[in-house]
């Protein structure tokens, strides 16, 4: 099965990450960012894949992504609402984007509405408290965001194909 | 590469930027890349173009100006004059005005006694908006790496600790330990490998110094780090960056291998014995892992729990070998000590806590961003001066420092000094710099319920106090907030703070009451107002 594998391109830029670090097993969460970046999330058979190529347990990889909130195990919605849950962005009234937000995708915040097309996410900080409230729209940081250019952007994806 | 070559390198760049007639600096920092200043760089580019003049104006993307609510902000280099929410279109005006006919844009000006800028002193973000973050050749031209030259040709290791002993600098992740002295246990520990660890973890929310030095500045604490090996003995170093910060790690990263290519980093630095590498490794969000030892366990790839101290890292680290840590910012501060000399720092700010702190100020206040000011600045200050004060309408009610570890400073201290021993004193902490400011409109109940919650999130479950306590403080917050609770339950949720803050295992589930313990203090009617009355 692993040998099979290494025919698909996606597993040989996964090998890279593992072979630069000699397949040690120090590099666990090396190896867990690279695959998420690859493969987009982490699913079973691939957390059996790096398990065995770092020789380690699949009870350690498990335990090691399910540590992190940065790993995910699910893959995400076609789009991703990333909204920051810092001091300043709660003070800066993130809740309220927060219950209009989960009110219009009819899901909560760590889930993905029916359709798969949007991931709410929370995140700690990023770090723009400076803008606040902030957040993440598919990789693109939006400050001094609004419950209704939230929902605009979230209609905007929803309609798209 | 030799002192020479570093000196000729400097002289180059100097040269090279010395061709043309002025510089245009804009920020290229998270805050202003998301107002869109990318875009705006672009226009600049365009606009020059279009009069002729990109062969006589550089334009250059830099770290972090500092008013970040403000931004895009550019600033013109021959004059210091710096414009803010420049949008594209304003782009054309300011370039024909100001470089064109010489005069300025008031629309978009920053006065130049602005109390924002004017108050502040800047040492650890000395470079930030000044040079191109991802350029070494900049970096060395404003003296770069001749404080690594200094210390590896004419500095023993014990003269490097002695001279950050005499700095008084004390450390900047929060708990303030001194530097000096964690760096001489490192030098005395024994091991036969040692390592450095910059803990670039920034996990408290409101907080984002430490990535605007890494973004803006990132040789600095290379340099630094470097440093530290040479004074401890140890040819590793690792950087241990969180995920949240992208921009950052593609900054250090290319800084690294910059730094390599002039073997400014590797083997055989200056033509010394000394050989030092530095790795990153990303954070994957997990609060805990700002904790010294559950972050040397994720930098091991196991899940990021703390242990029980002593053994201290100094001793037994990073793959059980000595370990020195510091904070970005410590390390930030180290280059300016020794080019410039320790007495020169000791003399800023107050005997205990000397040299400056960056702080985040974020929040109800009208100028939101990154400021670095002396130690022993009052908060009056810091709020009401550089920040401008709350929004028009509202008042002041607190200002948080330390994160979800610290607490809330009420009105009544705001002439309080910021320094380690006197934040200590009202129950907060300096923590790592976030300064966040709440006014009229913020429920204090609900602020203590949002940190306690966030803890209890972040709780690795380990120890039991920390695990089960932060739950049963959040449901009791919970219930006296939905008006459902009795005097009995703010007894119970008092005596349960102090119970989690003695027991608990590592610094986070010591210090997570901390926020409830605050506000009980200062706003403990607004707890009572929602009991149920007998």
């Amino acid at each position: 099965m692993v040998q099979e594998k290494t025919f698909d391109n996606r597993y040989k830029l996964l090998n890279r990450t593992i072979n630069k670090h000699q397949g040690n097993g120090r590099a666990l969460i090396e190896v867990l960012h690279s695959a998420q970046d690859i493969f987009g999330f982490l699913d079973e058979e691939l957390l059996i894949y790096i398990a065995k190529a770092l020789k380690l347990p699949l009870s350690t990889v498990y335990g090691v992504v399910t540590f992190y909130h940065f790993f995910r195990l699910k893959p995400s919605g076609e789009h991703t609402f990333v909204l920051c849950m810092g001091t300043a962005c709660y003070v800066k009234g993130a809740a309220e984007i927060q219950k209009k937000v989960e009110e219009h995708c009819k899901c909560k915040f760590g889930e993905t509405t029916t359709d798969n097309k949007v991931s709410l996410i929370f995140s700690r900080c990023v770090g723009s408290c400076g803008l606040a409230p902030v957040a993440i729209l598919d990789d693109q940081v939006v400050g001094k965001l609004t419950p209704e250019v939230s929902l605009q952007r979230i209609k905007e994806w929803q309609e798209s194909n | 590469m030799t002192i020479e070559e570093l000196r000729e390198l400097a002289i180059k760049e100097q040269a090279r930027q010395n061709k043309f007639n002025n510089r245009i600096l804009i920020c290229a920092a998270a805050g202003c890349i998301s107002c869109g200043s990318l875009k705006v760089k672009e226009s600049i580019i365009q606009t020059l173009k279009n009069h002729n003049l990109h062969d006589k104006i550089e334009v250059v993307g830099t770290g972090c100006i500092g008013l970040c609510g403000a931004g895009p902000l550019i600033k013109i280099n021959n004059d210091d004059t710096i414009y803010k929410n420049v949008t594209e279109k304003a782009t054309e005006e300011i370039i024909e005005n100001h470089i064109i006919k010489g005069e300025k844009v008031q629309k978009y000006l920053i006065k130049p006694d602005d109390p924002f800028f004017a108050s502040q002193l800047k040492i650890v973000l000395e470079n930030c908006g000044k040079i191109n973050a991802e350029s070494i050749e900049e970096y060395i031209a404003v003296g770069g790496y001749e404080a690594l030259a200094k210390v590896l040709t004419e500095m023993t290791p014990l003269e490097v600790i002695s001279e950050i002993r005499k700095s008084g600098l004390r450390g900047r992740g929060g708990a303030g330990y001194p530097t000096g002295l964690k760096w001489e246990i490192v030098h005395k520990a024994k091991g036969e490998q040692k390592f450095v660890v910059c803990n670039a973890d920034e996990g408290d929310p409101g907080a984002f110094m430490d990535r605007s030095v890494l973004e803006g500045d990132p040789h600095r604490v290379l340099e630094a780090m470097a440093i530290a090996g040479y004074a401890v003995g140890a040819s590793q170093g690792y950087i241990y960056v969180r995920a949240e910060y992208p921009l950052a790690i593609e900054r250090l990263r290319l800084a690294i291998k910059q730094a390599e290519k002039y073997g400014l980093l590797g083997n055989r630095i200056f033509e010394s014995n000394f050989n030092f590498r530095i790795d990153v490794r990303i954070g994957a969000g997990a609060f805990v892992c700002g904790e010294e030892t559950a972050l040397i366990r994720s930098i091991e790839g196991r899940r990021g729990r703390p242990r029980p101290r002593p053994p201290y890292p100094s001793e037994k680290g990073l793959f059980g070998m000595p370990t020195l840590i510091n904070n970005v910012e410590t390390f930030a501060n180290i280059v300016p000590i020794i080019l410039k000399g320790s007495s020169l720092f000791a003399s800023i700010g107050t005997p205990k806590s000397t040299g400056t702190k960056v702080f985040a100020l974020a929040g109800n206040i009208k100028n939101t961003g990154l400021i670095e000011v002396p130690m022993g600045i009052s908060l009056r200050k810091i709020i009401f001066d550089i920040g401008g004060g709350t929004p028009e309408g509202t008042i002041f009610k607190a200002a948080q420092t330390g994160g979800p570890s610290g607490g809330c400073i009420s009105a009544e201290y705001l002439d309080l000094p910021v320094d380690y021993e006197s934040l200590q004193q009202v129950g907060s902490m300096m923590g790592s710099g976030g300064l966040i400011v709440m006014d009229s409109t913020t429920n204090m109940v609900e602020v203590a319920k949002f940190f306690i919650d966030f803890c209890k999130d972040e709780s690795c479950g380990k120890c039991i106090p920390c695990r089960v306590g932060t739950v049963h403080i959040s449901g009791l917050l919970g219930k006296i907030s939905n008006g459902k609770a009795k005097k009995e339950d703010m007894e119970l949720l008092e005596e349960l703070c102090y119970m989690v803050k003695e027991t608990s295992l590592c610094g986070l589930g010591q210090s997570a009451p901390n926020p409830v313990l605050s506000t009980l203090r200062f706003f403990k009617n607004e707890y009572e107002q929602n009991l149920i009355k007998d």
